[in-house]
């Protein structure tokens, strides 16, 4: 009789449940936090293009759904500071509302950013950021890493060059987490592959002249100078190299991770030639190149970088999330995130791993020559598809405490 | 032969390099230094300004098609023009006040330009290359020297030193020092004081802007360019001695040596090094290497 009662209870606790499911969005809103750097040296791969992503992503989810969700995206400046990226989110996470945060290039903020995530268990979904630690030792169940890593650049980038003849690198890193990450997985790449890697050097971020560092990677005599860096810290170390006879000396030039605003800044006489490992490029089929031109002309003519493009699939796959969830838990909507497959026509279909890796095909671009350029951002051609399988870290080499419990 | 486990080749290239970064340095912080010695104003527009001329450059070349040669002459006119107008209805008021007011002033300068122009430009930076005349290198021995940076470093010094020989050596020079010691004396003997302070502040950024054309080949064009290097100039004027002509051109060049030997020895500190010598120079010596206690 008793047990009948609890029974009965708790049938009745789960009809109450399900009929108050709309409510469990907290505050009656999903709220999304863009956080990147707004105004320096990453700027344009992520910036204010990323909060033009997002609210893309929120429209046309809405409009193809039809879903009853309040949506609102707000936006921050993180300045490549860890500090001011975990203060930001704390203060979004406990005062603001705001139930996802999104983007969040420059990996050591990233990383401190999962970790408040976490804590407070909400979702976050990072495209802008390379360390592979995101879903290796550091991999969260409140966090979905979207577009690349380290490990995904390093194989792509790294064994391209080394199949090619380059097997003694030098290494000029950006000296925090994620430069010191990418050194890490693409010296593992080389010597697998039977290289061998004559040094490095790890230069501050934003440094202004490279020439320093580049007559050291001259003087290691290495056939590859490795670039360990990102957004104007490579373009300048390319446009410098160029000045020092780096290329004309005899070495080359291995830009690990590029993307199609530095392209567009260091122009293609500069460019020519550079092998790129992207998720993503205007160019790649009619979806991406119909979604591209709707990005550019709400962003002042600028063609999106893959950063862009992951915000706004990473954004339009968590509301998807957050609807079959019935709930705007974090931990609930990235379990939900993984649970789905992922169907957008930016990264065509795809799935979340249980260590929050987003997988899906990678391409192996060159950077076209000024003739082979018929209009301004006409920069890559695809010169390898890197099946989604074998585009990133296999899901039990990455130490994620996640999967071990398995 | 090695020094410190370095060859000495490698040794001499090092320090070659960190002589071009320091005549930048020296370049910018002697604008400051002219800015600050005879205006008292302490110019944190300089960066912007600095970018302003790259800017300049950039887009003297692509809308008006006159190359880096004619920009070399024209941006700092324009930039300096800019300079001229800033002083005569923003900074003229603020000679009474405390130094604060004409730092905020220029701060805020500063943050709006570069805003203005990352929304137009972004921050990625724009291309311009280097002037044909100077493209291509010589080898050293030691190392591959190109042309353009052997130009900078003796385009530099002779700016510095004409600069410093104006101000220190010649009679017009007499007239601006003294009339930072005593304007209503100057002024009693028939010398336009006022228009002579707007020009100097519009010399002073001139530099600045005579400066980003030429790093305009060196470095991307781009709207922050300036932003992280104010810092340093500043250190290294405030090494030097605040208002000290050749303190700022001496202290460039030595701080520039300096950076570069980090970057060997131990490059992560590259960037914090100058920060740390003036701290001990502030603590040994509060009014800088060549700065007099007033």
């Amino acid at each position: 009789m008793k047990r009948n009662a609890l029974w009965s209870l708790m049938a009745g606790l789960g009809l109450l449940a399900a009929a108050s499911a709309q409510a469990q969005i907290s505050g009656n809103v999903v709220k999304i936090g863009v956080m990147n750097d707004m105004s320096g040296l990453y700027a344009d791969i992520g910036g204010p293009g990323s909060v033009v992503a997002a609210k893309m992503a929120v429209e046309d989810y809405l409009k193809a759904t039809k879903s009853s969700l309040k949506v609102e995206v707000v936006s921050a400046d993180h300045q490549n500071k860890p500090d001011v990226g975990s203060s930001i989110a704390r203060k979004w996470y406990e005062t603001d509302g705001v139930d996802m945060i999104a983007d969040v290039p420059t990996s050591s903020v990233a990383l401190a950013v999962n970790q408040v995530t976490k804590d407070m268990g909400k979702a976050f979904v990072n495209t802008g950021a390379a360390s592979s630690d995101l879903t290796g030792k550091d991999c969260s169940p409140n966090t979905v890493h979207w577009l690349y890593d380290t490990w995904m650049l390093a194989h792509g980038t790294g064994s391209a060059v080394v199949k090619a003849g380059g097997d003694s690198w030098f290494f000029l890193t950006a000296d925090y987490a994620f430069g010191h990450a990418l050194e890490r997985d693409t010296s593992e790449v080389v010597k697998a592959a039977g290289g061998k890697v004559l040094g490095s050097v790890k230069v501050p971020l934003g440094t202004a002249d490279f020439s320093s560092f580049l007559l050291q990677a001259q003087s290691s005599k290495a056939k590859i100078v490795g670039l360990a860096n990102a957004g104007g810290d490579t373009i300048n170390s390319i446009k410098q190299a160029a000045e020092f006879g780096i290329v004309k000396g005899g070495q080359k030039l291995a830009g690990l991770l590029v993307f199609l605003p530095d392209i567009h800044g260091l122009g293609l006489n500069t460019a020519q030639g550079l092998n790129i490992t992207e998720a993503f490029y205007w160019d790649l089929n009619d979806g991406t190149r119909a979604w591209s031109k709707r990005f550019a002309a709400l962003h002042g003519g600028k063609y999106p970088s893959s950063d862009h493009a992951g915000v706004y699939a990473g954004v339009l796959h968590y509301l998807k999330a957050v609807d079959a969830a019935k709930t705007d838990d974090g931990a609930k909507v990235v379990a939900k995130m993984k649970e789905l497959p992922t169907d957008d026509t930016l990264f065509g279909k795809g799935t979340v791993r249980a260590d929050g890796r987003k997988i899906h095909p990678v391409y192996l671009f060159e950077v076209k020559k000024p003739s082979e350029s018929k209009a301004p951002y006409d920069y890559y051609k695809v010169v390898q598809t890197i099946p989604a399988e074998q585009a990133f870290r296999p899901l039990n080499e990455g130490n994620c405490p996640l999967v071990a419990k398995k | 032969m090695e020094i410190f486990g370095i060859p000495i080749q490698a040794m001499m290239g090092q320090l070659l390099i960190g002589l071009i970064n320091g005549s930048f340095y020296a370049l910018l912080s002697l604008g400051l230094a002219v800015i600050f010695g005879l205006l008292n104003i302490i110019n944190f527009a300089h960066g912007a300004q600095y970018m302003l001329g790259a800017f300049g450059a950039y887009l003297l070349l692509n809308k008006l098609g006159l190359g880096y040669w004619g920009s070399l002459l024209v941006a700092p006119i324009l930039v300096g023009a800019t300079g001229v107008v800033i002083e005569r209805t923003m900074l003229k008021p603020l000679y009474k006040l405390d130094h604060l007011y004409g730092l905020l002033l220029t701060f805020g300068l500063a943050l709006i330009i570069q805003g203005l122009f990352r929304n137009e430009y972004g921050s990625t930076g724009l291309p311009y290359a280097i002037p044909e005349a100077l493209q291509g290198g010589q080898n050293l021995g030691f190392m591959f020297l190109p042309n353009y940076r052997a130009w900078v470093i003796v385009a530099s010094l002779v700016v510095c030193l004409s600069t410093w020989f104006v101000i220190e050596k010649t009679r017009l020079g007499g007239y601006l020092r003294a009339a930072t010691e005593n304007p209503q004396l100057v002024q009693a003997f028939g010398i336009n004081v006022p228009r002579m302070i707007t020009l100097t502040y519009g010399f002073g950024v001139a530099l600045a802007a005579l400066a980003g054309v030429m790093a305009a080949p060196i470095y991307q064009v781009s709207p922050q360019m300036g932003e992280n290097l104010i810092i340093v100039v500043f250190a290294v004027v405030v090494i030097g001695g605040m208002g000290s002509i050749m303190g700022a051109i001496v202290t460039g060049f030595g701080l520039g040596l300096i950076e570069g030997l980090t970057k060997v020895f131990y490059p992560e500190a590259s960037t914090t090094v100058i920060f740390v010598i003036m701290t001990i120079v502030l603590l040994i010596r509060p009014a800088g290497l060549f700065g007099t206690q007033k």
